[in-house]
C-alpha cells in the first residue's frame, strides 16, 4: 500500500465519520402549516475534501468557495485537457478567481488525483 | 425546530472533534453502478436519507426502490437539487412576495395569501432533472452524476401562471417570461440563475402553475419553499425553486442559463456523435418518454416460480399508452397492464407477471409508448450535456 492510499483510506474514514455524525442527527419534521417560517441547518461539506498532495492547497483555496470537494470526485476520470476546460469554465463562466498561472498547477493536481493521464 | 438545530449542532461539533467511531460504522456507503458512483445515504433536514452527490450545494438522489413504493413520490425521499451554493435556509412565507413585472400593465407583488385568492389547481407531474441518468452516458461526460433517482412525481396544488399573468396584463410585444428564486451565487460576478419559457405557452397552458403545495403539505425547503414553479411535462430545469420573480420580457431571454447552458443539440431525440461539432442547439424543453422496473435492480436473482414485475413510465405530458415487457433482452414483447390513471404527467405505474425456472438467465427490458407516438428505443442517445437519456433500460436477472 502506498503513502497517498494509507492518507486516502484515512481521509475517507474521516468523511464517514463526519458523515455518520450528521445521519444520526434526528430528522424532525417541520411544521406543516402553510405560511409559517422555515429554517433549516445545513451540513456543510459532510467531511468531503480534497486529497493531500502538491497543489492541494490550489484547490482548498480555488475551489471550495463554491462547491464541496465531492463535485469534484464524482466526476468520471477526466484527463488534464478536460480538466483544464473545466477550470477555465469555473474562471470564465461562473467568476471563480483562478489567475492564469494557477490553471496548470490546478489541472496537475486534479489529473493526477481524480483523473486519467 | 429548535431541539433539531440544537442537536445538528451538537452533531457537527461532535464530528469536527473527531468522535464517533460508532457512529461511522452505521453511515452507508451506496456502491456506485458505474466509475465514482459510491455515494453516502445522508439525512438533510426535511429529508429522509438521500444518495449525496454532494453536499454543497445540495445534490441529493433518491434511491430507486422508492419509486415501488407509490405512484406519488413523498416529499422527504424527493431529489434535491441546487446550481449555486447561496441557499437561503431561512425563509418566511408569510413575508415572501411574488414579484411580477416587466411588460405588465399592472405589475403584482403578491404574498401567499394573495396566491391562495386565485382558482386551486392540482396535477401530478413528474419533476425529473435535465441530467437524470447522466452517469450513464457512454463516453461519460462532466456534471452532476446521477444514477436514475434525479426525478420524482408529485401531486402540486397552486394558482395558474396564466391566470396570475391574464391578471397583471401581458404587454404587446412581449417574447418570453423569466423566473428567477431567492436563490444567489457566492460570487457576483456568477450568473443568476434565471430561466424563460416562450410567452405563447405560459399564456396558453393551464398545467404551469405557481405551487404552495406538494403532496398536501408545504413543500421542503430544499424543494423550493413556499413556492415553485411547475412547469408540468417539461424539464425541472424550468421548475424554479423558491420563486420570487415573474418578469415579461420583450426580447428572447440570452440569459447564460438559457443562452449557454441546458442546450441541446437541435438533431433528433437531441442526439449527437461525440466527435460532432458546429451543430445548432435549442433550450431543452419536453421530456422524452422512458420506463423503468422499480421492484428489481439490474444483477437481481429470483428464485424459480411466478414474479411480478412492476414499474412506471411517463413522458412529456402527452400521456402514456402501452407499456412492454422483454424477457430475452427485446427481442419478444409482451404487453404489461396500466394501473391508475393520474393524469398525463403523472408516473403511469405498470406491472406484468413471469414464470421463471431454475437456472434460467433473463435479459428484462421495458419499453414504453406514449399517447403522441413516441417510443423508447434500444440505442442510448449521446450529448455531451449529458441531457434527456431515455433508452430502454434492460435488467440482467438470474433464477436461482
Amino acid at each position: 500500500m502506498t503513502i497517498s492510499k494509507i492518507i486516502g483510506a484515512l481521509t475517507v474514514v474521516a468523511a464517514l465519520s463526519a458523515l455518520a455524525a450528521f445521519a444520526a442527527t434526528p430528522t424532525k419534521k417541520m411544521p406543516a402549516k402553510s405560511g409559517g417560517v422555515v429554517s433549516i441547518s445545513l451540513p456543510g461539506d459532510l467531511g468531503f475534501a480534497f486529497k493531500p498532495g502538491p497543489g492541494s492547497n490550489l484547490a482548498n483555496s480555488l475551489c471550495l468557495s463554491c462547491h464541496s470537494e465531492a463535485y469534484v470526485a464524482m466526476q468520471p476520470p477526466l484527463n488534464k485537457a478536460a480538466w483544464t476546460a473545466e477550470i477555465v469554465k469555473m474562471r470564465n463562466v461562473y467568476g471563480a478567481k483562478i489567475s492564469d498561472d494557477q490553471v496548470a498547477p490546478l489541472a496537475d493536481y486534479l489529473t493526477a488525483n481524480y483523473g486519467t493521464p | 425546530m429548535h431541539s433539531s438545530r440544537r442537536d445538528f449542532l451538537t452533531a457537527t461539533a461532535a464530528a469536527a472533534a473527531g468522535f464517533t467511531p460508532l457512529a461511522a460504522a452505521a453511515a452507508k456507503i451506496v456502491k456506485g453502478v458505474f466509475v465514482n458512483g459510491d455515494r453516502p445515504l445522508v439525512a438533510f433536514p426535511q429529508k429522509r436519507p438521500l444518495l449525496v452527490l454532494t453536499p454543497r450545494p445540495p445534490q441529493l438522489e433518491t434511491p430507486f426502490e422508492i419509486f415501488d413504493d407509490g405512484v406519488l413520490t413523498p416529499n422527504d425521499a424527493f431529489f434535491v437539487r441546487w446550481h449555486l451554493a447561496g441557499i437561503p435556509t431561512t425563509v418566511d412565507a408569510g413575508k415572501h412576495r411574488v414579484k411580477v413585472g416587466g411588460l405588465v400593465a399592472h405589475p403584482l407583488s403578491l404574498s401567499l395569501a394573495d396566491l391562495k385568492k386565485y382558482e386551486a389547481v392540482e396535477v401530478v407531474a413528474v419533476n425529473q432533472c435535465s441530467g437524470n441518468s447522466r452517469g450513464f452516458f457512454m463516453p461519460r461526460v462532466p456534471g452532476g452524476e446521477w444514477q436514475n433517482g434525479a426525478m420524482g412525481n408529485a401531486r402540486w396544488k397552486g394558482a395558474r401562471l396564466q391566470d396570475i399573468l391574464a391578471r397583471a396584463g401581458v404587454g404587446a410585444g412581449a417574447k418570453q417570461v423569466q423566473f428567477r428564486g431567492l436563490d444567489g451565487p457566492v460570487f457576483p460576478e456568477t450568473p443568476a440563475f434565471m430561466k424563460s419559457l416562450d410567452v405563447g405557452m405560459v399564456t396558453s397552458n393551464p398545467d404551469i402553475i405557481v405551487a404552495y403545495e406538494m403532496n398536501g403539505a408545504p413543500l421542503p425547503l430544499l424543494n423550493g419553499y413556499p413556492v415553485r414553479l411547475i412547469v408540468s411535462g417539461w424539464f425541472a430545469t424550468y421548475w424554479v425553486k423558491m420563486l420570487s420573480e415573474i418578469t415579461v420580457l420583450d426580447h428572447v431571454d440570452d440569459n447564460f442559463w438559457m443562452k449557454t447552458a441546458y442546450r441541446i443539440p437541435a438533431t433528433p431525440n437531441g442526439s449527437v456523435a461525440p466527435t460532432d461539432k458546429g451543430y445548432a442547439t435549442v433550450p431543452i424543453n419536453k421530456m422524452v418518454v422512458r420506463s423503468f422496473i422499480t421492484n428489481l435492480k439490474d444483477g437481481a436473482t429470483l428464485k424459480a416460480g411466478n414474479h411480478i414485475v412492476r414499474g412506471i413510465a411517463f413522458d412529456g405530458g402527452s400521456g402514456i399508452r402501452a407499456v412492454q415487457l422483454s424477457t430475452d433482452g427485446g427481442t419478444t414483447w409482451t404487453s404489461a397492464p396500466l394501473e391508475a390513471d393520474n393524469g398525463s404527467y403523472s408516473f403511469r405505474r405498470w406491472h406484468a407477471y413471469i414464470a421463471v425456472q431454475s437456472g434460467m438467465q433473463l435479459m428484462l427490458a421495458c419499453r414504453a409508448q406514449a399517447n403522441d407516438e413516441s417510443m423508447q428505443v434500444a440505442t442510448p442517445i449521446w450529448n455531451p450535456s449529458g441531457y434527456q437519456r431515455s433508452s430502454i433500460e434492460t435488467y440482467k436477472v438470474s433464477v436461482s
